[in-house]
């Protein structure tokens, strides 16, 4: 029953590639795109609900759904769903009407990939799964064929790659480390792993964790590590930006939080966390300096996700149940509050013709509702109450404080409020700031008119955010404490 | 472990190939034509579809041979061709940018061996394999991620920073034929195609780049900064 409804949630995006690749036709092939994302989103919701009876195991213990897999699964669906919404509107923006099919057979291929490596049980498929999502997805960085987006997918391929066969260099080391163990052939599952790690040699799991760790946190954007990040993030199509900060980034999270629970098992002290905490606090600080100067729109936005990318990293690194709990509450809200922040930005560099926010001016005015609802993701976005990101924030830094990092606390304090003034006042000025000339060239009421394709999603990722800022679910915060348990079982 | 109670021939050959692989990422770190890189990067996959084989032969590992042939028709053949007939096409002969000249590059790669020395040195100690062909295996593996990351950072052709990655991934190749044979050959062969899909994605990328920005030097790639 779970294997089937888990396989009809991989077939969907499958299907509907293949459909975009043999139709063709612009108006279909979107259409059948959102018609998978409706049932990747319809079948994730259960299928998260019900992980917590498992995990389940498939495919001779290839394909696990467990737990924490699934929550990454509901955030990706999540992100899907909005996205491919959003997408219809936006990309018949662009008028590249011939080319659609090929955008939306990568697009569904990227959540296809996604959503694979949530699933994966294999130290080493994970890896392919991963290095599959950066395959198909420079394509999307890269399809507006500008010389900028050009430049951003072949920054993202390099870095990627080479981050990520560091990622490698370490899963063949855990291997070695755990075949000292375990005989010189085993299936290297994240059970047998952690199983064998308490016997592991500490060196070794030390330096191949270090190796994972800067391996996969370059596909999550971990400073100093980020470099690829804002600009593949500011120059792809507004929904891939929305998918590649939303549910991209928590993939690979996913394993870095999975190699922390192996390297935990193997006793190899705090440092492994420390580095974690650490690596999260250079990420506020870079995406702090980047984001009080900062004149792209959607390189703000990218900039934002490094830093709520070591909120997360912060949160796992504190650990314990709450540090868990406040990092995947966090994903959950930075999925859908990112999303929202990154169709608001399409919608305004669509109407004033400019990717630079000193050219966006007198948003209130133009666009009073859609502004509205982008300054209120705004204000979600920096960590304001009463949004989900305010309540995720507050546990995480309570667990700071439970586990004695409190450096790491006030650092991270410190730099949200910086932040929050930094980011708020480029807002400050798109509302209220003079005018300029590009922005009354553009003063044309035509362009503001926003499709319904366009807005929609905000509304529909703005309404959680509110609703999880006041009440936090009971039946999540039980998923959370399942996680935890899980996560730490196997630590003796 | 195999590479803890190996016979003396068959860890002097293990030796001997690792080392010219190594060898061999240093004529690429010091060559300035982009022939002369393939070439080595062709030679260097060869030795380590033999090294396969041969701990396969050695340590009765009989899905090795496969993986050898594998290496050597994809990695020696396939994959040297596609980047040689796109350094045809684009007709660049030799690296024009380098913040490097290959003789510091040449230093600076030996100090990065010492440094993969040291810390395979240090975790051979640790678990007891000290002197054993797995503390060389493993500095090889280090110092030609070392070497791959130095190709990346201080060579500006397009060409040659795929040929850098691919290095980087030869490297953790030879390293895992030594250290862990038994390594399902699942993931192996899908490494080896990943790496074609790799290889047909830098090929796209390559043409845009040279029809929209006019020339495959990564140093024009500048616009996105901050």
């Amino acid at each position: 029953m779970i294997g089937a409804l888990l396989l009809i949630m991989m077939l969907a995006p499958a299907l509907a590639a293949a459909v975009s690749l043999i139709v063709r036709r612009p108006r279909v092939v979107e259409k059948i795109n959102l018609l998978s994302s409706i049932a990747v989103f319809a079948l994730a919701v259960p299928l998260t609900v019900w992980s917590g009876r498992g995990p389940y195991r498939f495919l001779n213990d290839y394909v696990v759904l467990d737990l924490l897999g699934a929550w990454v699964i509901l955030c990706t669906a999540v992100v899907y769903l909005l996205a491919s919404i959003y997408a219809v509107g936006y990309m018949r923006l662009l008028e590249e009407d011939g080319r659609l099919w090929g955008f939306y057979a990568l697009f569904s291929g990227f959540a296809l990939t996604i959503l694979l490596s949530a699933v994966m049980n294999n130290a080493g498929l994970y890896w392919i799964a991963i290095e599959l999502t950066t395959l198909v997805s420079t394509f999307l960085v890269g399809f507006e064929r500008e010389p900028e987006s050009i430049e951003a997918a072949w920054k993202y391929i390099i870095l990627i790659s080479a981050g990520i066969s560091l990622a490698l260099l370490g899963t063949v080391l855990f291997y070695w480390n755990g075949s000292l163990v375990l005989g010189p052939s085993y299936d290297m599952t994240w059970d047998i792993l952690r199983g064998a790690a308490p016997k592991m040699n500490g060196a070794l799991a030390i330096l191949s964790f270090l190796l994972v760790l800067i391996g996969y946190g370059t596909k999550v954007g971990l400073a100093p590590m980020h470099a690829w990040l804002p600009d593949a993030h500011s120059e792809s199509p507004a929904p891939i930006s929305a998918m590649l900060s939303g549910a991209l980034l928590n993939g690979a999270m996913l394993g870095i939080v999975r190699y922390l629970s192996i390297s935990d098992a193997a006793q190899i002290g705090i440092f492994t966390r420390t580095t974690l905490v650490a690596f999260g606090v250079i990420s506020l600080l870079v995406g702090a300096l980047f984001i009080v100067r900062q004149d792209g729109i959607k390189r703000l936005m990218a900039y934002s996700s490094v830093e709520h990318m070591g909120v997360v990293a912060l949160g796992f690194g504190f650990g314990g149940p709450l540090g868990i709990a406040g990092a995947l509450y966090h994903m959950l809200n930075h999925s859908l509050n990112k999303s929202l922040m990154f169709f608001g930005a399409g919608n305004v560099m669509r109407a004033f013709g400019s990717k630079r926010i000193s050219d966006i001016r007198g948003v209130w005015t133009r666009q009073p509702v859609h502004g509205a609802l982008w300054l209120a993701g705004a204000a979600a976005i920096t960590g304001a109450p009463p949004f989900g990101l305010f309540l995720s924030e507050i546990v995480i830094l309570r667990a700071g404080f439970e586990h004695g990092f409190e450096w790491a606390v006030y650092a991270m304090l410190a730099l949200l409020i910086v932040i929050f003034i930094g980011f708020l006042n480029h807002f400050r000025g798109m509302y209220f700031g003079r005018e300029t000339p590009t922005a009354e060239s553009v003063a044309d009421a035509r362009h503001f008119a926003l499709s319904g394709w366009c807005v929609a999603p905000m509304w529909l990722a703005l309404a959680p955010l509110l609703v999880f800022g006041v009440w936090w679910p009971t039946d999540m915060w039980n998923h959370f404490m399942a996680v935890a348990n899980a996560l730490a079982s196997a630590a003796p | 472990m195999l590479a803890a109670h190996l016979d003396p021939l068959a860890a002097s050959v293990f030796s001997l190939m690792a080392i010219v692989s190594l060898l061999l990422a240093f004529v690429m770190l010091g060559s300035r034509w982009l022939n002369n890189y393939l070439y080595a990067f062709a030679a260097e996959s060869w030795v380590i579809a033999a090294l396969s084989a041969s701990v396969g032969f050695y340590g009765n590992y009989p899905e090795l041979y496969l993986i050898a042939v594998l290496t050597a028709l994809f990695r020696g053949l396939f994959l040297p061709y596609l980047v040689w007939r796109i350094v045809r096409r684009l007709n660049v002969a030799r690296e024009i940018h380098e913040i490097l000249q290959p003789s510091s590059a040449l230093v600076v790669g030996a100090l990065a061996v010492m440094f993969s020395l040291a810390v395979a040195y240090r975790v051979g100690q640790s678990l007891g394999l000290a002197g054993t062909v797995a503390v060389l295996a493993l500095t090889v593996m280090l110092s030609m991620k070392l070497i791959g990351f130095l190709m990346l950072a201080v060579r500006h052709e397009a060409l040659s920073q795929i040929l850098g990655l691919l290095v980087l991934e030869n490297g953790i190749f030879l390293g895992a034929q030594v250290l862990v044979p038994g390594m399902p050959l699942l993931i192996e062969i899908v490494i080896l195609f990943d790496l074609l899909i790799v290889v047909a994605c830098f090929g796209v990328l390559v043409r845009y780049l040279v029809t929209h920005v006019g020339s495959t030097s990564t140093l024009s790639l500048r616009r996105l900064v901050g």
